[in-house]
């Protein structure tokens, strides 16, 4: 069944008409051409998808569109906006964090969130928060590096 | 090492604003105008005839464009419906026979990826199923159930030109090396040791799935958009099978997200250039991550190793190694061949004798995999190293050392080594994990960027320091070992300078992730003499940039590396010709830096790229072209005794040092600390060389510790990311440190060589080799997971 929601997009409200059967992901690659969020596992295993719904992190693929009336959702899209790079990507940037690239987006969005909640988070804390990105390049230690120098600038440190 | 402007610095990475920000382009991304959408239908069974497919409900479907089988596709007119870059066994769907589960039987394209799949709910096959054969060692039993009663050639490539098919048996190729005397040595032997080691098949889990897309254009070329780690192959192998000139076809590869080997050859192809072609319509095929299991895998294997001691030299070995190749052979020959003829290590051994096979067996096909079956080899080898250095009383790194191949040494080929940095990576190695009760010394290292030093820091917690307590123990290992490059292959560049002083690279190297594109940038502006940020490195495009074999293998930096030095030194010469005109000097004394030319001491007297333009052409409307080309060859292998003077190009060594932990009560093992050396002749860029020394090594731990496809008659029971576990953030160890060694290959561009399968090599066998050293107990099998470790605990009665 198709059906209208009401869904905030990096700061944009949209009205979209959505199918019960489709996900988060496909509303929001297939309609909306966010191509940050990228399709991997399709079963929320794996972190390439991690969007923000309303500050906290999900896995579009794995959250049924419709459901999501009124909800606020953020992107990679929505976080250099005005043309410069958000602290947390030009950490990315500076730390060589990103080699295919593919997981990067989710990896920007899961670290946001953390950011958003511990200013300074311990080593394992930025782990336990990461565990559920997967990187095949093996690029952790530039990603753990990446999160500690977003840390310091976010803080003002 | 000599002084060069660019060569050897850290330069930033060209893609990294675009990947940071989400907007580099994927194959994913792209969606012109009536695009259809690809589901597939596939077989259900291992092995079956297919009696009967009824696809009429599928195709009055609403939204469905076409529907393909095999039989319609080898029905079209002029169309080739087999592929394979080693045999042509494979169909692009299954034609009559499906021989493993998951096999693609029917293909639909529709207005969205739910309308085809809802009309491949459709579809009705019939399947008469066939006696299955999962086991390497079953299937070679006279009595096993026979995959491909009949091979087709491919011709795809020279180095396979000699490959042929076995007859009325699953043993598609067989490679052969005979040394010395192996019999005789073993009945004058002192000690004998013999193992069997198995590594299971596994999947390269790149973070992008398999993406393709199709159109036919409006002269009637068909091109192709791929995630493809070999666009030249794609072309060559399409226009065989299609029956169209190769300049009906163009093939273009944007960035991938990762490909470990998972993206070369033909995989979704063909189907979406039939499907294309068919429709008349674009058509793009996403391949799921459960498909992903089903479309290429990494080669289980059985490995038995058996060695003569005299003394303390090894005098003998004889390999014998089964490579499961599933049901089609993919580039498994290659595999068989190329990793086969390093089975015994690179070590002096005087007499030994290698046989390797490559077999069919009803699983998905097997192909090439970050390290192209030398991981597999060496998981062997050098497990059984630590074994033979132990049962003799000797220390590992030591009896390593002892028996490690130098410069000048003939492998076990007959091949000389030169370049290979086996001893130095070994004994970095063992000096950063602290061996032998050395303090560790990761800090000591001349590491090449401020990356490296902070890996320690970035690991955090000092746990390596701490004494293992209760039922923990710990203890370390070491491994070496070295991959030959593919050889013969070809790489081709054209480097094109502008009249500003800008210039534009055309490779058909693929960037996925390894830093070719800005290292590529880098040769360039070093032999032109202009800054790297001017030289803009063209993606592959088979209507602009030359043939290339393949971005596998860690063969771009010296084939594709030495490709563009020499075009741009062709280009250099052009540009130094119209300087000399112009000042009435020798060429032969200009030099070119920072975009001028001038005489060689004396820098006044020159002029910039543009000058030298309007001196050549009066005009700055034009370009200067320069081509190179890499075709490094080989003496073909004695098809009896497998000896060549020159087996190989360049040889890549690697060893990895560990410290592991070991619960002995639930058989858990953890890396402490992991150090992964190897030799990149001449580090172009070293972050890069440690970025890959490092993902590779984390990559294969998770091959190591967790990793393995589970078959249950013939059904995959583990096809998802929630039953297939790789390496997460948790899993990187303590302390995880990269080591670039560098011996500098004499025709290496710059003394470079390939390094980006180097940190895969060793890891196995170094935490197996460290758990014994914790426990006391030999695990011959990987994964070593816990129930693993735990059960050979119990047997051995700790």
């Amino acid at each position: 069944m198709e059906r209208n929601i009401s869904l905030t997009v990096n700061g944009e409200q949209r009205e979209l008409a959505v199918n019960d059967a489709d996900t988060l992901l496909e509303v929001l690659r297939d309609g909306l051409k966010l191509w940050s969020v990228r399709e991997s596992c399709g079963v929320g295993a794996c972190g390439s998808c991690t969007v923000l719904l309303d500050g906290r992190p999900v896995s579009a693929c794995f959250l049924l569109a419709a459901r999501l009336d009124g909800r606020s959702v953020e992107t990679v899209e929505g976080l250099d906006g005005d043309g410069t790079l958000h602290p947390i990507q030009q950490a990315f940037l500076e730390n060589d964090a990103a080699q295919c690239g593919y997981c990067t987006p989710g990896f920007i969005m899961a670290a946001k969130a953390l950011l958003e909640e511990h200013g300074d988070p311990t080593d394992d804390q930025i782990r336990d928060h990461l565990s559920g990105n997967l990187c095949r390049c093996g690029g952790y230690p530039n990603i753990m590096r990446a999160v500690r120098a977003a840390a310091g600038r976010m803080s003002g440190g | 090492m000599a002084d060069y402007s660019i060569v050897g610095k850290p330069v930033d990475r060209r893609d990294a604003v675009q990947k940071v920000t989400g907007r580099a382009l994927h194959v994913g991304n792209m969606e012109p105008p009536g695009l259809l959408h690809v589901a597939v239908l596939r077989s259900p069974h291992p092995h079956a005839r297919i009696v009967s497919i009824d696809k009429s409900r599928a195709e009055t479907c609403p939204g469905v464009a076409a529907v393909l089988t095999g039989a319609d596709i080898a029905a079209m007119p002029g169309i080739t419906p087999y592929h394979g870059p080693a045999f042509a066994d494979q169909p692009v769907l299954a034609i009559d026979r499906v021989r493993h589960e998951g096999e693609q039987v029917v293909a639909v394209a529709a207005e969205s990826r739910r309308a085809a799949e809802e009309a491949l709910e459709l579809v009705e096959v019939e399947y008469d199923p066939l006696p299955v054969v999962l086991d390497v060692i079953d299937a070679i039993r006279p009595d096993a159930p026979i995959i491909h009663e009949e091979i087709r050639p491919s011709g795809a490539f020279a180095d396979l030109a000699h490959v042929k098919a076995g007859d009325q048996s699953n043993i598609c190729y067989h490679y052969k090396l005979r040394k010395g005397d192996v019999d005789a040595a073993f009945a004058e032997a002192d000690r004998i040791f013999e193992d069997v080691f198995t590594a299971p098949p596994a999947q390269h889990v790149p973070m992008e799935p398999h993406v393709s897309l199709a159109y036919v254009d409006e002269s009637g070329r068909i091109n192709i958009h791929t995630a493809s780690q070999s666009p030249s192959f794609v072309r060559g192998e399409l226009a065989r099978m299609l029956g169209v000139p190769m300049n009906r076809i163009r093939v273009r590869v944007p960035y991938l997200g990762g490909g470990y080997g998972a993206k070369l050859y033909n995989k979704l192809e063909p189907i979406v250039a039939l499907l294309a072609m068919t429709t008349g319509r674009p058509v793009k095929y996403s391949l799921s991550r459960e498909e992903e299991f089903q479309t290429v895998t990494k080669h289980g294997v059985v490995v038995k190793l058996k060695t003569a001691v005299k003394g303390s030299a090894m005098t003998a070995r004889k390999c014998e190694v089964y490579w499961d190749t599933g049901a089609f052979a993919e580039i498994g020959p290659r595999i068989v061949h190329k990793s086969g003829y390093t089975s015994s290590g690179p070590y002096k051994i005087p007499n030994v004798s290698i046989d390797s096979y490559c077999v069919y067996t009803n699983k998905p096909p097997a192909g090439p995999f970050r390290g192209f079956g030398v991981p597999q080899v060496i998981w062997a080898y050098d497990s059984q190293m630590d074994i033979v250095a132990r049962g003799l009383g000797v220390d590992p790194v030591e009896f390593r050392l002892e028996h490690a191949l130098e410069e000048g040494d003939l492998f076990v080929t007959g091949t000389p080594v030169h370049a290979c940095g086996l001893k130095e990576a070994v004994r970095r190695a063992a000096d950063a994990v602290g061996w032998g009760g050395r303090a560790a010394v990761p800090g000591d290292e001349p590491s090449l960027s401020e990356a490296a030093r902070q890996t320690t820091e970035a690991a955090g917690t000092e746990r390596p320091g701490e004494p293992a307590s209760g039922t923990k123990r710990r203890g370390k290992g070491i491994a070496c070992g070295v991959k030959a490059v593919l050889t013969p292959s070809i790489s081709g560049a054209i480097v094109i300078l502008n009249a500003d002083g800008s210039a534009n690279v055309l490779s058909s190297t693929v960037e996925m992730g390894q830093g070719s594109e800005s290292l590529l940038a880098q040769i360039a502006a070093e032999e032109l003499g202009i800054s790297h940020d001017k030289v803009h490195v063209v993606q592959p495009d088979t209507d602009v940039t030359p043939y290339d074999t393949i971005s596998a293998g860690s063969r771009s930096t010296y084939h594709m590396g030495n490709a563009v030095r020499t075009a741009a030194a062709n280009v250099k010469a052009e540009l130094f010709e119209a300087v000399a005109g112009k000042l009435e000097i020798d060429a032969a004394d200009l030099e070119a830096r920072d975009g001028r030319v001038f005489v060689r001491g004396a820098e006044e007297r020159g002029m910039s790229v543009t000058e030298a333009f309007l001196a050549r052409f009066g005009s700055l409307g034009t370009t200067m072209v320069g081509e190179g080309l890499c075709q490094p060859v080989v003496t073909p292998m004695d098809p009896e005794t497998g000896m060549s003077e020159k087996c190989t190009e360049y040889w890549f060594a690697s060893a990895s040092a560990v410290e592991v932990e070991v619960d002995t009560e639930t058989g858990r093992l953890e890396v402490l600390q992991f150090h992964a050396a190897g030799d990149a002749g001449t580090a172009i860029n070293p972050k890069y060389c440690e970025q890959q020394l490092v993902g590779a090594a984390t990559m294969h731990l998770g091959l190591t510790l967790f990793e393995q496809m589970v078959f249950q008659d013939g059904q995959l029971l583990n096809g998802s990311l929630l039953d297939y576990q790789i390496a997460s953030i948790k899993d990187v160890p303590a302390a995880c440190h990269p080591i670039v060694v560098q011996v500098p290959h004499k025709d290496g561009p710059f003394g470079a060589k390939g390094i980006g399968e180097t940190g895969a090599l060793t890891v196995a066998a170094a935490v197996a080799n460290a758990l014994e050293d914790a426990v006391g107990v030999r695990v011959r099998d990987i994964p070593l997971t816990a129930e693993r470790i735990h059960q050979a605990l119990k047997e051995a009665g700790k």
